[in-house]
């Protein structure tokens, strides 16, 4: 503890997980996410873990859920077209309660797409992505710092909930270096995980890792227990950072990377006379619908403005946060084009603009 | 009086759901008497693949685990090396194992996984209600080959221990049937060893069981063992196509 390390996004992250007790990890290559494997490969046979590398996306998550089930802390990591692959064992992992961490190294797309940082897969990782009654809990850190810890945090939301969790990052984040400071990681507090299969050694009933509920009763039934530990999760997991809404007139949203530059944005409108806050959504999902409520408190008018490496995908939450209670506007950059503070700014003044 | 004849402990006590006359109950059977014999039932994991044996987690004893369509190789590795101690084993159609999850099970083969397959043949999709299978015989009629299986229209018919045995990875290939009390002797023999080998270290072992549907085979049981014998064991003969052992001793 209290050691500064310089480290590469993708690099700090593996080490994260490890730190975490990740011992197991599947994967298959896809650039912009190629050193979180390298690293493992690199680590794990010298802790006595398990690197792997896949035959596809589609089998290493399901070695996830394999190992997920038999109990332990277990991570698989792609960029986008990978994680369209997983969507199928993403679905029968949050079918049959599996806990795991999955890391999303956004790159553009549609597609095969490009490999530049792209935010277009928070419909995908927010709304469903596969078939079903779920969700995965999405944590949008915008730092290598931040990297670390919820990497950390995914491991432990996961065991607690018995769910997938997700780490969306961009190309950018993934390959920068910024000092990280590991914290110690205490799992105490997590409850034994007496549902997996480890073998009966004949001294318990069997244990049973599964996703299909032939009754509509059952299933109906299962569906609804899920739906009250997510209601547990919106209650107990939502992570935000806000930053002088209290009396802006312009409430910029973003996460991640974007977040960063729209800080910059901020200041630089700031300077100019304007009065500019900023919601910083750490989880994705849960959407932290409660910062829209306290900047909405006062009752006056204002604009939030979601800006995004994207076409617009986040800007439908913001829109259902705010029900119509105040102007939602937009400003994005896709296919793997970071937009610049300048752009962002433009955009604060064409809205200030437009107010006066 | 002495009971001679009782449900394995491995086998769970409920009614299986197969048709009557389904080879599927036969080779759980066999599974479980093994499991029984080798005393390894607390330490053994399955993996139910999606198929006619879908609910095979329900019946055996041990821990289980259902995979999505295909993936139980895939699935059965993360539990291995998870607990490399353990024994781990998959039980598969030929739809779930040679269609949707070839890659699984070529790739699971070829690392050399060590954990123990069990692959029922019976060159039709059980459970949809008898469409065409990667085994389907040419000229066999399916619910998608109205016509009978073309080689021109539906491609050719994958032998699957011929093919697998084609790789370093496997330590024990061998295709069995269970039409004939000789038969299903040979068959549980084999099946214990692919388990013995898992055991020992050895590494992938797969049991190929040529089987029957009679239910979308569309005749009775004792038909469809007759269709079995004329049409399929001539196109997939029964024997040990893999055995590192046997070459061991040369
Ligand atoms: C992804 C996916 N595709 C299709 C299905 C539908 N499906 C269920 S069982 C099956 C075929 C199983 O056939 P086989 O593996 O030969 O086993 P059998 O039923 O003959 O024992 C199919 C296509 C599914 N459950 N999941
Ligand atoms: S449909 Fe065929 S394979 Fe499935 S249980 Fe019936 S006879 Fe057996």
């Amino acid at each position: 503890m209290g050691n500064k390390v310089l480290m590469k996004g993708n690099e700090a992250l593996a080490e994260a997980a490890i730190r975490a007790g990740c011992k197991h990890f599947f994967g298959y290559p896809i650039t912009p996410q190629t050193e979180v494997s390298a690293y493992m490969a690199k680590k794990m046979p010298k802790i006595g873990g398990v690197f792997l590398q896949a035959e596809s996306e589609v089998a290493a998550i399901n070695m996830v859920y394999g190992a997920g089930g038999a109990g332990a802390r277990v991570m698989t990591s792609s960029s986008s077209p990978g994680i369209s692959l997983k969507q199928e064992g993403i679905s029968y992992i949050a079918g049959a309660d599996v806990p795991c961490v999955i890391i999303n190294i956004v790159r553009g797309g549609p597609g095969l797409g490009g490999i530049q940082p792209a935010q277009s897969d928070y419909y995908q990782a927010v709304k469903g992505g596969g078939h079903g009654d779920y969700h995965l809990v999405v944590l949008a850190p915008s730092s290598i710092q931040e990297m670390v810890d919820l990497t950390a945090d995914a491991f432990d939301i996961g065991d607690k909930y018995r769910c997938p969790v997700m780490i969306m990052g961009d190309g950018m984040l993934g390959q920068m270096m910024e000092p990280v400071e590991f914290k110690d990681t205490d799992t105490a507090s997590l409850p034994e995980k007496d549902w997996a299969t480890t073998g009966t050694d004949m001294k318990r009933k069997k244990n049973i890792i599964n996703s299909l509920f032939i009754e509509p009763k059952d299933l109906e039934d299962l569906v609804l227990a899920r739906q009250k530990k997510y209601d547990e999760i919106e209650a107990n997991e939502v992570r935000y950072e806000t930053e002088d809404i209290e009396d802006a007139d312009i409430i910029l949203v973003a996460y991640g990377t974007t977040a960063r530059i729209a800080k910059t944005a901020m200041s630089k409108a700031k300077a100019k006379g304007l009065k500019v806050g900023i919601i910083r959504p750490i989880t994705l999902w849960p959407f932290p619908y409660e910062a829209f409520e306290k900047a909405l408190a006062d009752g006056k008018k204002k604009t939030f403005l979601a800006v995004e490496m994207s076409m617009g995908q986040m800007v439908d939450d913001v829109k259902i946060a705010v029900n119509g209670r105040a102007d939602v506007d937009f400003f994005g950059r896709t296919g793997g084009i970071v937009p610049t503070p300048n752009e962002i700014l433009n955009k604060i003044e064409e809205i200030a603009g437009g107010d006066k | 009086m002495e009971k001679v004849f009782t449900r394995p402990h491995a086998l769970t006590d409920v009614p299986l759901h197969y048709c009557p006359g389904c080879p599927h109950g036969i080779v759980h059977r066999l599974v479980a008497e093994v499991i029984d014999e080798l005393g390894i039932e607390g330490s053994t994991i399955g993996v139910a693949p999606v198929g006619c044996s879908v609910f095979a987690y329900n019946y055996f004893e041990c821990d289980m685990q259902e995979a999505a369509h295909g993936r139980a190789p895939a699935v059965a590795t993360g539990i291995k090396r998870v607990h490399p101690d353990k024994v781990v084993f998959t039980y598969q159609g030929d739809g779930d194992l040679a269609a949707i999850g070839t890659a699984e099970t070529v790739h699971a083969a070829a690392r050399g996984e060590n954990i123990t397959t069990i692959f029922i043949n019976n060159a039709i999709y059980g459970m949809t209600g008898g469409q065409m299978a990667p085994t389907t015989l040419l000229g066999q009629v399916t619910q998608t080959t109205p016509y009978g299986r073309d080689q021109g229209r539906n491609g050719n018919p994958i032998r699957v221990s011929e093919m697998l045995a084609t790789l370093d990875g496997p330590s024990y290939i061998e295709r069995v049937t269970v039409d004939t009390i000789p038969h299903i002797k040979a068959a549980k023999k084999a099946i214990k060893k692919a388990f013995e080998n898992q055991i020992a270290g050895k590494g992938f072992s797969l049991i190929e069981v040529v089987s029957t549907c009679p239910t979308n085979w569309g005749m009775s049981p004792t038909e469809a063992f007759d269709w079995m014998r004329d049409n399929m064991l001539p196109h997939y003969p029964l024997g040990v196509y893999k055995d590192i052992d046997a070459k061991e001793e040369k």
